[in-house]
């Protein structure tokens, strides 16, 4: 048994694009959660009463999944594919090994509980 | 003798113009940062409180009462005892008591304008003593001076029909004068200060500029031609300069939204003391040319780094300023046959009445709250200590979180 999780940085409005792409390689189960973070573009200008002020966290979305290792690269495809502008600020996807999973309901463990 | 639509009319104003204490409560709520968003509101609605008794014990009093040497009240109405029923020099068809209620919402809504300036940053016991006094020894005098009887600008002829003097330059230019004392918030300049809700901000904005109807109209004090003249032009000015903010934004990126309501609050503003003695097309000028001066004092100010917070001095020091010169400019007697000509209207002498009024309330607003800012800083601590700030006022101030 190999789980990883994938943990992908993304543009807010591009959630059900993601979504929707990731249902259709047959994901479905998934964690969002609204994070502010800055990458190599660091902050941006908004308008002020008058002239601008910068902030320097951007509002992105962090969605989070645990899929079977062998799974990992079909899903990381379709979140790239689905979440990428070729502008900066698209965001990244971070993989990483997981111990395992637990169902609470059944208490099932492992792949089946995913 | 009593007329009843008039009474009706300054009665609703009288309630439009407290409307407008809590409205600006919101419109400064929205533009500073979510851990100070309850100490904003309530610099506004404690004023609130606080004025409207000071003014029943002795505010009015002093700023209408007996003259004494053309500068100050007297004690004669101490606690509103002994008052006429009808004083025909002050509003000859309403109540006394109808006068006395919608002069305490401009008592009142002055000062809470000064709050802009601290926020974020001011201690609370230090910010009611300093408003106390500082409603005590500016704004009544002032008020005395353009609008009671005996009153020196009053009887030189100074024009002022509902405020640009004896409300927006006080405020503006005492605000100026506290941020000076007060200092800057921490971090300024290098963390962003960003605005927590915007919309909030847009809402106390048309609140406002709704409430300045009775503002701007009950000063009128009757329910008739000058009234309605006085709502038209009042609503014009507003147009004018949220428009012409909007467009100044564009040319420099977008036009913002928070730009347009400021810029509406500008104008309403520099309207204030013209409202009841020109025609519409002046009120656009005014509201126009008061978006153009404000917008590039804020830039100036930004660039000089001087953290007055909401740009109290710029939005009504500047609009303030300028609606009472422009007064002097724009007035007609044939909207007003009380009031007076200005230039354009063949009577340069009025505009030079006016020029001395700016400068008399300029000068005297910023040296008195220069100097009260400093001795309330150094008997009660006007600001709080750094750990406060940094954690917020909601908490440090008062135990409460929003949201």
């Amino acid at each position: 048994m190999q789980l990883k999780k994938i943990e992908a940085i993304i543009r807010q409005e591009k959630l059900d694009e993601v979504r929707v792409a990731l249902e259709a390689e047959g994901f479905v189960g998934m964690t969002v959660t609204e994070v502010k973070g800055r990458g190599s573009q660091k902050g941006i200008t908004l308008e002020w009463r008058a002239g601008q002020y910068r902030i320097e966290f951007l509002p992105k979305l962090k969605i989070e999944l645990v899929v079977d290792a062998f799974d990992s690269e079909r899903a990381i495809k379709a979140i790239e594919e689905a979440a990428r502008t070729g502008k900066a600020g698209d965001g990244k996807i971070f993989v990483s090994t997981i111990d395992n999973i637990i169902r609470i309901r059944t208490g099932v463990r492992g792949t089946k509980a995913i | 003798m009593i007329n009843a639509g008039d009474t009706a009319w300054v009665l609703i104003s009288t309630a439009l113009v407290i409307l407008m204490t809590p409205a600006l409560a919101f419109f400064y709520g929205g533009m500073v940062r979510k851990k100070n968003i309850l100490s904003t509101l309530m610099l506004s609605v404690v004023t609130l409180c606080l004025i409207s008794l000071q003014w029943v014990v002795y505010g009015y009093s002093l700023a209408f009462g007996t003259d004494h040497g053309g500068l100050i009240g007297g004690l004669n109405w101490l606690g509103l005892r002994g008052i006429a029923p009808i004083f025909p020099a002050y509003a000859p068809t309403i109540p006394h008591m109808a006068f006395i209620f919608f002069q305490l919402a401009f008592a009142v809504i002055t000062p809470a304008l000064i709050t802009g300036a601290f926020v974020e940053r001011i201690g609370f016991s230090g910010f009611l003593v300093f408003t106390l006094l500082w409603s005590t020894i500016v704004y009544l005098p002032v008020a005395h001076w353009v609008w009671g009887i005996g009153g020196w600008l009053r009887n030189l002829g100074a024009l002022d029909f509902a405020g640009g003097a004896v409300v927006h330059i006080t405020a503006g230019v005492s605000a100026l004068a506290v941020a000076l004392v007060i200092g800057k918030r921490k971090g300024y300049g290098k963390a962003p200060m960003e605005p927590s809700n915007i919309p909030l901000t847009v809402l106390g904005a048309f609140l406002l500029w709704f409430g300045w109807f009775g503002f701007n109209g009950g000063s009128a004090l009757s329910a008739g031609t000058l009234a309605a003249s006085t709502i038209l032009v009042t609503n014009t000015a507003g147009a004018a300069a949220g428009l012409t903010w909007m467009l100044i934004s564009w040319v420099h990126k977008r036009p913002s939204v928070l730009g347009l309501a400021t810029g509406a609050i500008v104008g309403l503003a520099a309207v204030t003391p013209a409202s009841g003695y020109i025609n519409p097309l002046s009120a656009m000028v005014i509201g126009s040319v008061a978006a153009i001066l404000s917008y590039y004092v804020i830039i100036f100010r930004m660039r000089i780094k001087l953290d007055e917070s909401l740009d109290v001095f710029a939005c009504h020091g500047i609009g303030g300023m300028w609606g009472v010169l422009a007064t002097g400019l724009f007035a007609e007697k044939a909207i007003n046959p009380a009031g007076a000509n200005g230039l354009f209207f063949g009577n340069p002498s009025q505009l030079g009445i006016q020029a001395l009024t700016v400068v008399v309330v300029v000068a005297f607003s910023f040296l008195v709250s220069y100097i009260l800012a400093k001795v309330v800083d150094a008997m009660f601590k006007m600001r709080v200590d750094e750990n406060e700030e940094e954690v917020g006022l909601d908490i440090s101030q008062h135990g409460e979180t929003v949201y």
